[in-house]
């Protein structure tokens, strides 16, 4: 009903509940009701893939799935890379290549990174790129991106949690 | 996004019902990858979606060598890429799939979803018509089968009535010496909407042609099912001169519009190319099938 309902699902290996309307989508979820502002608001139409997270392993773009779809589902985000102060090697990577300016687009990259080397522990540059194509960034050109991923993906990034 | 009621039937006969109930003022709810846009912008205006996702004839994917291919209304691109069987047996079908949006696009967009949108320029449209599918549809009325190459009516529109649904689509075990390709041209190198997108099927007997099918898209107001051109390869041996011929009746079969994407010249240039290429692929899928 378009009343708002109680929503349960696994966010960052946590279990949450949420109160949210039918229209609201799991972005603004994330960011309006559980105050999870590292997913970014870029283009609300799946094409700058800034709002990117994984569900149920696979990156998706959370501006196209609706809350209450969320139910029973395993979401990852942003939040949930660094172990307290331990960065995610793809993190520490992006933060050693320079691979970030306004960093607008880096939660949903590292995301979609993620999931990338959660499959394919050791991609081409050519793979990386192609994997990423869903994401934009407007200030750094993309190779420092690629290089850190690429990087990461040296540093067995795939087998951190 | 306007208010919308959102109700996830959990079997098909309870979706029928539902849509059946709320007719033009519901509609249903895949991926959300077209669908949570259209919400957006007030392109679509329904009071009630109808999330689909938990109806297991539309989350069912599967492959039998004589029954062939059973896909799911709801089932996610990516299942579709990522299927053994389907990357064996219908590789033009995968690689068209594998061809919409980005990764996190096709981690929820559907096959099903994407032939409902009912886009002239939609990926996996031609290669579905190039395989000879066929849609099952369930309404109020009951259940009906449409092929692919009828569903489309008009840009955004279907067979479907009011209150009806995409069930499933089918498609028939691959024969011997049969393969399926599919090529789109795009300006940039992913996340476009295709300027011209070619889907083939060939069936060989030895180096003659026992069937071939020939799909365009983006080339007129539906995905087209290019009758002559296909029919001009029949019996016939595949040379270039069988290809060249096949592409100029593609050709005169597509109506293409200019528009920001590329002229209708370079379309109808494109469409001749990307014929003879994905004939090419075809027919050496189909010498090793």
């Amino acid at each position: 009903m378009d009343h708002k309902t109680v929503v349960e699902t696994t966010i960052n290996g946590e279990r949450m509940e949420f109160l949210c309307e039918p229209r609201q989508s799991l972005l603004e979820v994330l960011r309006d009701v559980l105050g999870m502002t590292g997913s970014k608001e870029g283009c609300l139409t799946g094409d700058c893939g800034a709002c990117s997270v994984i569900l149920d392993g696979r990156a998706m773009c959370s501006c196209l799935m609706l809350g209450v779809e969320a139910a029973g589902h395993k979401i990852e985000t942003v939040e949930g890379l660094a172990q307290g102060s331990k960065l995610h090697p793809l993190q520490q990577k992006f933060l050693e290549n320079a691979s970030l300016q306004c960093g607008i687009c880096t939660p949903g990259f590292l995301m979609s990174a993620k999931a990338l080397l959660d499959h394919n522990p050791h991609p081409t540059e050519a793979e990386i790129r192609y994997a990423l194509a869903g994401n934009l960034c407007r200030c750094t050109g993309y190779d420092k991106i690629v290089h850190a991923v690429l990087e990461a993906s040296k540093a067995g990034a795939s087998k951190a949690a | 996004m306007h208010a919308i009621n959102y109700e996830a039937p959990k079997t098909l006969k309870d979706a029928v019902a539902l849509l059946a109930q709320h007719g033009e003022k519901g509609r249903p709810l895949c991926g959300g990858t077209d669908l949570i846009i259209q919400l957006r912008a007030g392109v679509r205006r329904p009071d009630f979606v109808v999330d689909v996702k938990k109806i297991t004839e539309l989350t069912h994917l599967s492959y039998d060598a004589k029954k062939g291919l059973r896909l799911g209304a709801a089932v996610p691109a990516i299942e579709v890429c990522e299927n053994h069987d389907l990357k064996r047996h219908y590789p033009g079908l995968v690689e068209a799939a594998h061809l919409i949006g980005s990764n996190q696009i096709q981690t929820r967009a559907s096959v099903g979803g994407n032939l409902c949108n009912g886009s002239p320029a939609a990926d996996t449209t031609p290669a579905l018509i190039a395989l000879g599918a066929r849609a099952r549809v369930a309404g109020p009325k009951g259940e009906r089968e449409v092929k692919v190459e009828d569903f489309c009516t008009a840009p955004g529109r279907t067979v479907l009535a009011p209150g009806e649904l995409l069930v499933e689509i089918l498609v028939d075990a691959p024969k011997p010496h049969s393969a399926d390709a599919y090529l789109r041209f795009i300006p940039r190198n992913e996340m476009d909407i295709a300027v011209v997108g070619v889907g083939s099927w060939l069936h060989l007997d030895g180096d003659k042609v026992s069937a071939a099918r020939i799909s365009l898209g983006a080339v007129a107001a539906t995905p087209l099912f290019a009758a002559k051109a296909s029919e001009s390869l029949v019996g016939k041996k595949l040379d270039d001169a069988a290809i060249d011929r096949a592409a100029k009746l593609a050709i005169e079969q597509s109506s293409p519009i200019d528009d920001m994407r590329g002229t209708a010249e370079f379309r109808r240039h494109l469409v001749g190319v990307l014929t003879k290429r994905t004939l090419h692929i075809a027919a050496e899928r189909a010498r090793k099938a």
